[in-house]
């Protein structure tokens, strides 16, 4: 199961309406499909934009990327033509029929992420968020580290648009690990999108794992104090949790990239909890915002706000032991330091953003 | 003087399989199976001897023949097998607690092997990605096989500590699989339409047959005493694993679950307990690195490649074979290219 697969991308143009689902594709995100069974980014080199050659039948085998293509008998061999296009897609169909894909320890599925979940996103992204990336470069290209950004929105969009940031825009289109609560692995359907999208349970062990596995992973620490504050808190940032994260940092000696996220806090303004809601559904909130629930469905619409992602300036771990991780002054005051950075960059952001939607 | 090894459990597939490995190792004298029932298959040149581990007579057996290395692969995994949940648990722990009584008085006794599951570690959404062996359970399982299991290696820990000498390697497996072996998993699979709880895709992980019983072998002839977990590399997702398997996948609510479970172990059609049905919505994943480090095991099959043999050696996937998937395909293809209208 160590092959690596070439996913099918079409490489510029976007895909208009292909004949299958599979390759609705609009960026040039290539991804490393090249997971191998322990789930470790190779150098990340597998990142090959390259056109999908004919995989011809009984392909199991041939499935690593071969440098010679074997053009259709009866078609010349293009760039990313339309005949690569359905060969591609129908490639991809087949792999996803039969089972044949590969799917890490964790349960990531980067073949389904790039291809079929991030595609609903990726219109979010560019035209209604219209999302600005900064200091991708703070983002390191190969190795682990620790992405700790604020969080906002009433429903984690800005994880799935940070994620995104990192798949579409860094040079080497790193995947994000996420951890998540673990109310979202108890619910259905959202537990299981939530482990093929690479994101697992935030628990040490696993934030660890991820980490020495050279994974780029990414921490909310606000957690759910963080999406469900009401509208009037915006840009405060909440308690930062147990600080668990920076131990697992100091742990795995990666840096903590701080990030700000400006924009989300707009999206659904919460106005109002219905606590009453919350607690017989077992929810840690149930928003109240200015269309929701009055509108019904439209009240899921969120406002088009202007976004901003700034990867700030990693706060190197390296220089301390190993036995950093088991001081807890240390950590609380890495915490500290982490929490004041994003809280200085969203203000600086604040100021420098022109308006909420522009 | 090569060893004298007791095997309990011979009259299964795995057990009979093990004492014949041991009786083709040079380093072992005399292999003696031991089970309540005559084995079926083939124990090569091992000697059966008929004797229920549930009452004292095993001690005996141990000391007649001087026996220093204890196999224990007698823990029962469903009630089918046993006939019936009660004399399932009987065997399983009270079995497993009178061969440890005569153990703890067989002076000779120098090495105990035991079989266990990873289903000791539960199934739940709180379940870091992989268990390795140092991780308590967060979600102990409360019913059959697992709950004996882990019972089992309570006494089995008892035992270590009070025989200090005795070098005790406990061995948690992750689902057997292979071309014969028979397991809930197995009938599972093969079932003509394939349920799973919707909303939910398991994390599984699975042994080949032949890799379990080497890594059995291993902990049998060398000196590794220890806990360790015992799996094929990499995980199927269950969705993965049936469409490996060319079945039609039915998705179930979860509340209809249980209700579906009963029914399908009284019409016998599979075994779905409790912890079972546990394991399929949420799946788990064993770390594997003190395999490999300190036992000195490199199972032969990834989880992918256990199962497929599975899979082939019972022609599951006929119907939606990969050969048939890629003629479609290329079907698909010619239709589409040749005569589609990119120009």
């Amino acid at each position: 199961m160590t092959d690596a697969r070439i996913i099918p991308i079409s490489g510029e143009a976007p895909a208009s309406t292909t004949s299958s689902p599979g390759t609705s594709r609009g960026q040039t995100a290539a991804s490393s499909g090249s997971e191998n069974n322990s789930g470790r980014v190779a150098g990340g080199a597998a990142a090959r934009p390259r056109a999908r050659t004919r995989t011809r039948a009984k392909a199991e085998e041939t499935e690593a990327p071969d440098p010679q293509p074997a053009p259709l008998p009866g078609s010349d061999y293009e760039k990313p033509s339309w005949d690569d296009k359905v060969a591609g897609a129908l490639s991809f169909l087949r792999r996803r029929v039969t089972g044949d894909y590969p799917v890490d320890n964790f349960g990531f599925d980067p073949e389904l992420l790039d291809q079929i979940l991030m595609a609903p996103f990726r219109p979010l992204y560019d035209k209604w968020f219209r999302v600005e990336t900064r200091g991708l470069e703070n983002v390191p290209d190969v190795g682990g580290a620790l992405v700790v950004a604020n969080h906002s929105g009433t429903i984690p969009l800005d994880a799935v648009m940070t994620q995104l940031a990192l798949l579409d825009h860094h040079p080497e289109h790193r995947h994000l690990r996420m951890l998540g609560a673990d109310l979202v692995f108890q619910s259905p359907f959202i537990g299981e999108l939530a482990r093929k999208s690479g994101s697992t349970l935030a628990c040490a062990p696993d934030a660890k794992r991820l980490l020495q596995q050279g994974e780029l992973v990414g921490v909310w620490p606000e957690g759910f104090k963080g999406i469900g504050k009401p509208f009037s808190e915006r840009y405060k940032l909440q308690r930062f949790g147990r600080g668990g994260f920076v131990a697992a940092a100091l742990e795995a000696r990666v840096p903590i990239i701080p990030t700000a996220i400006v924009g989300a806090e707009e999206i659904y303004p919460i106005v109002g909890d219905a606590k009453a809601l919350a607690r017989l559904f077992g929810l840690p909130y149930v928003p109240i915002t200015p269309t929701f629930p009055w509108l019904g469905p439209l009240g899921l619409v969120p406002m088009p706000s202007k976004w901003i992602i700034m990867f700030g300036e990693p706060i190197h771990t390296e220089e301390f032991g190993p036995e950093a991780a088991e001081d807890p002054m240390l950590v609380f005051n890495l915490t500290d330091q982490v929490r004041e950075t994003i809280q200085q960059q969203l203000y600086r952001l604040l100021v420098q953003r022109r308006s909420v939607f522009l | 003087m090569g060893q004298v090894v007791l095997v309990t459990g011979v009259s299964r597939h795995l057990g009979g399989r093990m004492a014949q490995m041991l009786t083709r190792d040079p380093q072992v004298d005399r292999v003696i199976g031991v089970d309540v029932v005559p084995p079926r298959g083939d124990i090569g040149r091992a000697e059966f001897v008929r004797a229920d581990i549930r009452n004292p007579i095993i001690a005996k057996v141990i000391n007649a023949a001087d026996v220093d290395t204890v196999v224990h692969m007698g823990v029962i995994a469903t009630p089918i097998q046993a006939g019936g949940r009660m004399s399932m648990k009987e065997i399983n722990v009270i079995g497993t607690m009178q061969l440890l009584a005569a153990c703890q008085k067989a002076p000779t006794l120098e090495r105990l092997i035991v079989k266990s599951t990873s289903s000791v570690y539960g199934a739940g959404p709180r379940d870091p990605a992989m268990f390795t062996e140092a991780v308590e359970p967060r979600h102990a399982p409360i019913s059959g096989w697992a709950k004996d299991s882990g019972e089992v290696e309570g006494y089995v820990r008892g035992f270590a500590r009070r025989r200090p000498d005795v070098a005790v390697t406990t061995l948690r497996f992750a689902n057997f699989i292979g071309p014969q072996v028979e397991t809930a998993m197995t009938g599972y699979f093969s079932l003509p339409v394939v349920p799973f709880v919707m909303g939910y895709d398991a994390r599984l992980q699975f042994i080949h047959e032949d890799d379990g019983l080497r890594a059995i072998h291993e902990a049998t002839v060398n000196d590794r005493p220890g806990l360790y977990n015992i799996a094929g590399d990499g995980i199927l997702m269950l969705s993965q694993a049936i469409r490996l398997a060319g079945r039609p996948p039915v998705p179930l609510p979860l509340p209809l679950v249980p209700l579906t479970g009963r029914g399908m172990i009284k019409t016998g059609l599979a075994d779905f307990s409790p912890e079972q049905v546990r394991f399929l919505t949420y799946g788990r994943g064993i770390d594997t690195t003190r395999m490999r480090e300190r036992l000195g095991f490199e199972p032969e099959y990834t989880t992918k490649e256990a199962f497929m043999s599975f899979v082939e050696a019972r022609g599951l996937n006929k119907i939606l074979s990969p050969q048939r998937a890629a003629a479609a395909e290329q079907v698909l293809a010619s239709v589409l290219t040749s005569g589609g209208s990119h120009d």
